[in-house]
């Protein structure tokens, strides 16, 4: 046990931990969207899906628990590694470029820390607007729950919510567009014969959940909350 | 003949380990196209002894043919020059034109410290080697040919990621100063080996935890380690680092 701490502490350790929580932040953002398209389904769908889950009482928080872990840990190691890089290189070159080939020094590899710290700071926002957001209570089936569709609906409306939200999702599929591959290959999955393909489905994984995303404040805002799929 | 033409330098140039160094300009107006770097290099400094105003520029080399991992450098930014699965002594002028400025700066990282110039030390590799970098043989009269059989795709890969020449250029080109590729290829070629199996937890262990202790960073799959390293070793030694890492961990392997 001693020794699995003690590694967990080390170069590779982090880096696992690392791809780990990554992978587990990715599942929870898949079942998110796939939670937010609900507001595309029948008129109460989504209100009875955030009926649904916020029933589901202590299973609730303890899901809600591992996720604030997992999003706390793989923060605090990337901003660690970040940190760490600079006493590695005291002395940076006056003249650096990559070499290209195999590299997978890009814009998104580049920026993790930055793309990484704008996703934090987002959460937070995110949370208050929506989780914590004061809601109108209707009945739905003989209870009462939360009306979040109209808070989603009605704070979209706002192109500072809009057009914000889309920038920041841009950012998540830049995100992920190096970070879906960084951690199945930090999770040593990285094989020569699997390795491109690992990339490119990383890659498509990335649009697929910025344009996902990004699809409903734009929807909302510019149908003016009425559009046809909202109804 | 080969045409002759000028390109002008910019020069890392620093006195000691603890000195401050700087960039300095020189112009070579008598440069061929069929000189290796190293030999322009040379021609440079019999210009600044001839002019006798200066130390000539001090820079690593041996073998000059690209087997021996000595010389290093950064050209215009990229570990070793332009050129893939090359190093600095097998790259030659006729890579570059006439009225070209090519910067030229060490291998920097915390782990490999200027000497002089363009001189690290890269003796943090040895001591990465040092620690586990063998495996243990029966010395005395010599074992008999053929008498372990390893599968030949095995050979041929151990032999892939033993033809690291311990360059360094890997560190040099991290964002991040990791040591993970060279020493995941040499854990890569011994560890697949059967005279390498008896330590294999063992040395991957240690030689891990000796990369960590050097000071160079963390590895963040960046793989350009891959795009400048000389003789192309894949960064699936390093997914294979951290796998028999973890392994031997799980099993409570302590060094």
């Amino acid at each position: 046990m001693a020794s699995l701490l003690k590694a967990l502490k080390s170069q590779v350790g982090r880096k696992i931990l690392t791809g780990i929580t990554g992978i587990g932040l990715i599942i929870f953002i898949i079942t998110h969207l796939l939670g937010n398209l609900q507001l595309f389904g029948d008129a109460q769908a989504f209100n009875e899906y955030t009926y649904a889950l916020e029933s589901l009482g202590w299973i609730l928080y303890v899901l809600e628990a591992g996720l604030v872990f997992a999003f706390l840990l793989h923060a605090y190691l990337g901003i660690s590694i970040w940190w760490k890089r600079r006493k590695a290189r005291p002395e940076g070159y006056s003249k650096y470029q990559s070499k290209g080939g195999p590299s997978h020094q890009t814009w998104a590899s580049k920026s993790m820390i930055v793309t990484g710290i704008v996703l934090l700071v987002f959460l937070v926002f995110h949370l208050d607007t929506f989780k914590f957001g004061a809601t109108e209570t209707i009945m739905l089936n003989g209870h009462e729950a939360r009306d979040l569709k109209a808070l989603v609906i009605n704070t979209f409306l706002n192109p500072l919510y809009a057009f914000g939200y889309t920038a920041v999702m841009i950012l998540l599929g830049f995100h992920l567009g190096h970070g879906f591959w960084s951690a199945f290959t930090s999770l040593s999955m990285k094989h020569n014969q699997y390795s491109a393909l690992i990339y490119t489905v990383g890659i498509i994984f990335a649009v697929l959940m910025a344009v996902g995303f990004l699809f409903i404040p734009l929807y909302i805002y510019f149908t003016g909350g009425q559009g046809a799929l909202l109804v | 003949m080969a045409e002759e033409f000028s390109i002008h330098l910019k020069v890392w140039r620093q006195e000691g380990p603890d000195q401050p160094g700087k960039l300095v300009d020189y112009t070579l107006n008598n440069v061929n196209e069929h000189m290796s770097f190293l030999e322009m290099l040379d021609v440079l400094n019999e210009q600044i002894v001839a002019e006798g105003k200066e130390d000539p520029v001090e820079f690593d080399y041996d073998c000059r043919e690209g087997i021996c991992g000595s010389c290093n450098l950064v050209i215009n930014g990229r570990a070793h020059g332009p050129k893939a699965m090359t190093c600095t002594c097998q790259l030659h002028m006729r890579n570059y034109s006439d009225g070209d400025t090519i910067v030229v700066e060490p291998f920097r990282a915390k782990a490999f410290p200027v000497i002089k110039d363009l001189v690290v030390d890269r003796s943090a590799f040895d001591r990465i080697v040092e620690v586990g970098g063998y495996v243990s043989i029966k010395t005395g009269s010599a074992p008999d040919a053929n008498s372990i059989p390893i599968d030949k795709s095995v050979a041929d890969t151990a032999f892939d990621y033993a033809t690291c020449i311990g360059c360094g250029a890997c560190v040099a080109a991290c964002p991040n100063s990791s040591a993970s590729l060279f020493t995941g290829a040499k854990l890569a070629h011994l560890n697949r080996l059967p005279q390498g199996e008896p330590e294999r937890k063992k040395r991957t262990i240690a030689m891990v935890e000796q990369m960590e202790e050097e000071g160079f960073g963390d590895c963040s799959n960046y793989a350009e380690c891959e795009a400048v390293c000389p003789k192309g070793i894949s960064i699936s030694a390093i997914a294979e680092m951290r796998r028999n890492y973890m392994k031997a961990a799980l099993a409570g392997e302590e060094v």
